[in-house]
């Protein structure tokens, strides 16, 4: 009974010493060193205009659904989407006749936004939904498809467009790692500061 | 399936054969209370001083029994402490977005689900936890499961390498080293790596963005209760809405993040969880996040290998895991790659194969690998979202983890889960030349077999069990988001990965019932639990035991020979055991996809 009560007081304090270094120091160094050193990421990465508005985050998509901004991907973060407080995907299965009937809508409006024919295979990620509903990358083939509409409606070469576009695009982490991908929400907000 | 994804998969692979020695000469020192390591000037003091004020000796080693004790008494109290603060959340500090407390049901299942490694979550984070509820109930367990998962592992390897020995180490101890010397250093170094690839670690209140392009909505007009409006013929009246602001999500991420990956235990910040951009946000986070969550189960082999003097079963054993980590990736980006016929039929380019729930950077390849590795180990984050995925590539996920996460495997939990399945194959190969079965030199007699087909049979009986409950009542199938036999994969999925304390999820189901909450809650317990306390009974009763010297009759654990058997019985066991269910899910609706079936 004594050995009860000893094991038990144990564990209360190594519970609360424990939290005060691995949930207290730790955290803090961290939060510390990150301000210092990564200031920009560690504070969400935010996308702030001239006049010192903040618009957003390079990493977060907002819906842009215009003639002169490039389209993001489809989301189900939240009741009507780019929601950051409520990340997410579909999570709707293979054989989802929700999930069909979602991807065919979604491929009409892409190929009547973008003037394609109506056989017209689309890329795959314009018109599936992200697995956080918050994904700011496209991939190079569905911005590549973009461009003649986005230099249509701004009065723009397609060719500044593409420009514009490269600049905006990574390719795979030193060379390797991931996919090539297309920011929307860095290239958008370059686009309204031309 | 293209060569710069083949050329990832190899760096992958190498990077994980290469940590595996050093790291495990290494665990080995973290393991020895008496070996000095090169961070003892700053973590020695820190050291003793804990010891002094938890009054431990640390010279003082304890039996199977007195371990286990402190193990589950140490796992209760932390345990309530969670549940503490996420019930008392909206009194306490930090809770700059004034979120409320969690009800009784979700708070137990979350508290269960961090104290078991699982990190299952019925809730999503970024609107249901205070910053003091993320760094300080749910971080703790982050750190206090992986030592713990460790230390069940470093006792049990005692337990095989000594002989004629009481004890199999102490506790305190080895949760004390293993927190200060391998996880602490290890997730300053790779939280700020994290930062600088974008992810958050701050404490501001979530930012106000003004939208770069304002969106009209169309949404139901409410009444003064909250309730939608509907017309004299029922359907909802509408009225247009200009959304002109987000709200970007902030907080101390990076130093969770590390612990959750480096500790296999998963639990996102967010609701997306890797997937989510601030969460993994590049690719090179992507892989050294992979990375994190194997290398401990991986070079745990090499620990075994050298405590037992018998290098070369550590390398068969890794050897056994590799192989099935590789088979289950290779299936799974097939599948994905491959995509879903019925959406290609629509239009969708076969190129980018099955986008569903997955994110532009990692694409096809980075998401089946995250999703074969996340369920190899007991991890259980996800970069991508795997109710999306096509059946075959779903089920990689589901049997790895029905394989109990042998495959590498959690911090600990993976080698002492295999070390099951070596017990079970040296027997089997003892049965098969009718001698008594040795394992290094020890002789396996009936209390052993007990324990080691106890700690299995436990975990197939709460899955099963539990899955034909819930697809026989009403709470089970009402908190379903897919219909037909996805919807069983649902399910199954989840006491699946509540029992192997992963914590994944075909996420669609909505768990966050009392029902579901408190049945997830007990399958958590029992799959933790109702493992470990036979697997230390085994510890201690083959540290009991006297070594015999290796005859001519001895069954050699290395080479391929129990590379092979051991591989058998791995997913003979699992396949036996599961089989008839995954049938019914998964399988079934490959082919019915194949046909074009919808539900």
């Amino acid at each position: 009974m004594k050995n009860l009560f000893a094991e038990f007081g144990r564990s209360i304090v190594a519970t609360l010493f424990f939290a005060v270094v691995l949930c207290g120091l730790y955290p803090l160094i961290v939060f510390g060193a990150g301000q210092l050193l990564f200031p920009h990421p560690a504070n969400g990465s935010l996308l702030i205009d001239k006049s010192g508005v903040v618009r957003g985050s390079e990493l977060l998509a907002q819906n842009f659904t215009g003639a002169q901004y490039f389209h993001p991907r489809p989301s189900a973060a939240g009741a009507n989407g780019f929601d950051p407080t409520s990340s997410g995907g579909s999570n709707l299965g293979p054989t989802s006749s929700n999930l069909v009937a979602n991807i065919t809508a979604n491929i009409a409006a892409y190929r009547s936004d973008n003037n394609l024919a109506t056989s017209a295979p689309v890329p795959a990620d314009a018109v599936t939904e992200s697995a956080s509903g918050l994904d700011p990358h496209i991939s190079v083939a569905n911005a590549e498809i973009q461009i003649a509409r986005v230099a249509k409606a701004r009065g723009l070469s397609a060719d500044r467009v593409r420009e514009l576009v490269k600049k905006n695009t990574r390719g795979r982490d030193l060379g390797v790692f991931g996919e090539p991908r297309v920011n929307v929400m860095t290239l958008n907000f370059a686009l309204d500061q031309m | 399936m293209n060569a710069h994804q083949w050329l990832e998969l190899v760096l992958f692979l190498g990077a994980l054969v290469l940590v595996t020695k050093p790291l495990g000469l290494y665990l080995g020192r973290v393991f020895d209370a008496s070996a000095r390591t090169w961070l003892d000037p700053v973590m020695r003091p820190l050291e003793k001083f804990t010891y002094r004020i938890l009054r431990v000796d640390p010279a003082k080693e304890q039996g199977w029994k007195q371990y286990t004790f402190a193990l589950l008494v140490f796992s209760l109290v932390s345990l309530l402490f969670t549940y503490a603060i996420l019930r008392l959340q909206q009194y306490l500090p930090l809770n700059p977005q004034h979120f409320g407390a969690l009800s009784e049901h979700l708070a137990f299942n979350t508290a269960v689900s961090f104290t078991t490694n699982t990190n299952w979550q019925s809730y999503a984070g970024e609107s249901t936890m205070s910053y003091l509820s993320q760094m300080v109930a749910l971080t703790i367990h982050n750190f206090f499961s992986a030592a713990v998962g460790l230390a069940v592992a470093a006792a049990l390897v005692r337990g095989i390498a000594r002989h004629t020995a009481a004890t199999i180490g102490n506790f305190w101890v080895d949760v004390t080293r293993i927190t200060y010397y391998l996880l602490l250093p290890v997730c300053l170094v790779f939280a700020l790596v994290l930062v600088s690839q974008g992810m958050i670690q701050n404490f501001k209140p979530y930012t106000a963005a003004t939208v770069i392009e304002p969106q009209t909505i169309s949404v139901q007009i409410t009444d003064a209760n909250g309730k939608g409006l509907v017309d004299a013929k029922g359907n909802p009246v509408m009225t247009n809405q200009v959304v002109s602001t987000q709200s970007i999500v902030q907080g101390p991420m990076a130093s969770q993040v590390a612990i959750k990956m480096l500790g296999t235990n998963g639990g996102g910040y967010t609701n997306a969880n890797a997937a989510h951009p601030f969460e993994n946000p590049t690719p090179l986070s992507n892989f050294l996040q992979m990375l994190a969550l194997l290398c401990i189960g991986s070079a745990l082999t090499y620990h075994l290998g050298r405590e037992t003097k018998n290098q070369k079963h550590g390398w068969s054993v890794w050897t056994a895991m590799f192989a099935m980590c590789l088979a289950g990736v290779l299936v799974c980006w097939w599948a994905e790659a491959k995509g879903n016929p019925i959406h290609q039929q629509l239009g969708v380019a076969v190129a980018g194969g099955n986008m569903e729930g997955k994110e532009v950077r990692f694409g096809v390849f980075d998401s089946a690998l995250f999703a074969t590795v996340t369920t190899d180990a007991s991890c259980g984050a996800v970069n991508s979202m795997h109710d999306s995925f096509t059946p075959l590539g779903g089920l990689v996920p589901l049997f790895n983890i029905q394989t109990g996460e042998v495959i590498f495997g959690g911090v600990g939990a993976g080698l002492y889960g295999m070390l099951i399945f070596v017990v079970l194959t040296v027997f089997i190969a003892g049965l098969m030349v009718g001698r008594t079965p040795e394992y290094l030199g020890k002789k396996i007699e009936s209390y052993d077999v007990k324990m080691v087909l106890l700690a299995f049979v436990i975990l197939a009986f709460v899955i099963l069990g539990f899955t034909a409950w819930a697809s026989v009542s009403n709470w089970g199938t009402s908190s379903l988001a897919n219909q037909g036999p996805h919807g069983l994969s649902e399910m199954l999925y989840a006491y699946t990965s509540g029992a192997g304390n992963n914590g994944s999820a075909f996420a669609g189901l909505n768990a966050n019932t009392p029902w579901w909450d408190t049945t997830l809650g007990v399958d958590m317990l029992v799959g933790r639990f109702g493992m470990i306390v036979p697997l230390l009974a085994l510890a201690g009763s083959l540290a009991r035991k006297k070594s015999v010297p290796a005859s001519a009759g001895t069954f050699p654990v290395s080479g391929f020979t129990f590379v092979a058997l051991l591989f058998g019985t791995v997913i003979l066991v699992g396949a036996l055991t599961f089989l008839p269910a995954l049938a019914l899910g998964p399988i079934v609706e490959h082919f019915l996809m194949l046909k074009g079936n919808l539900f």
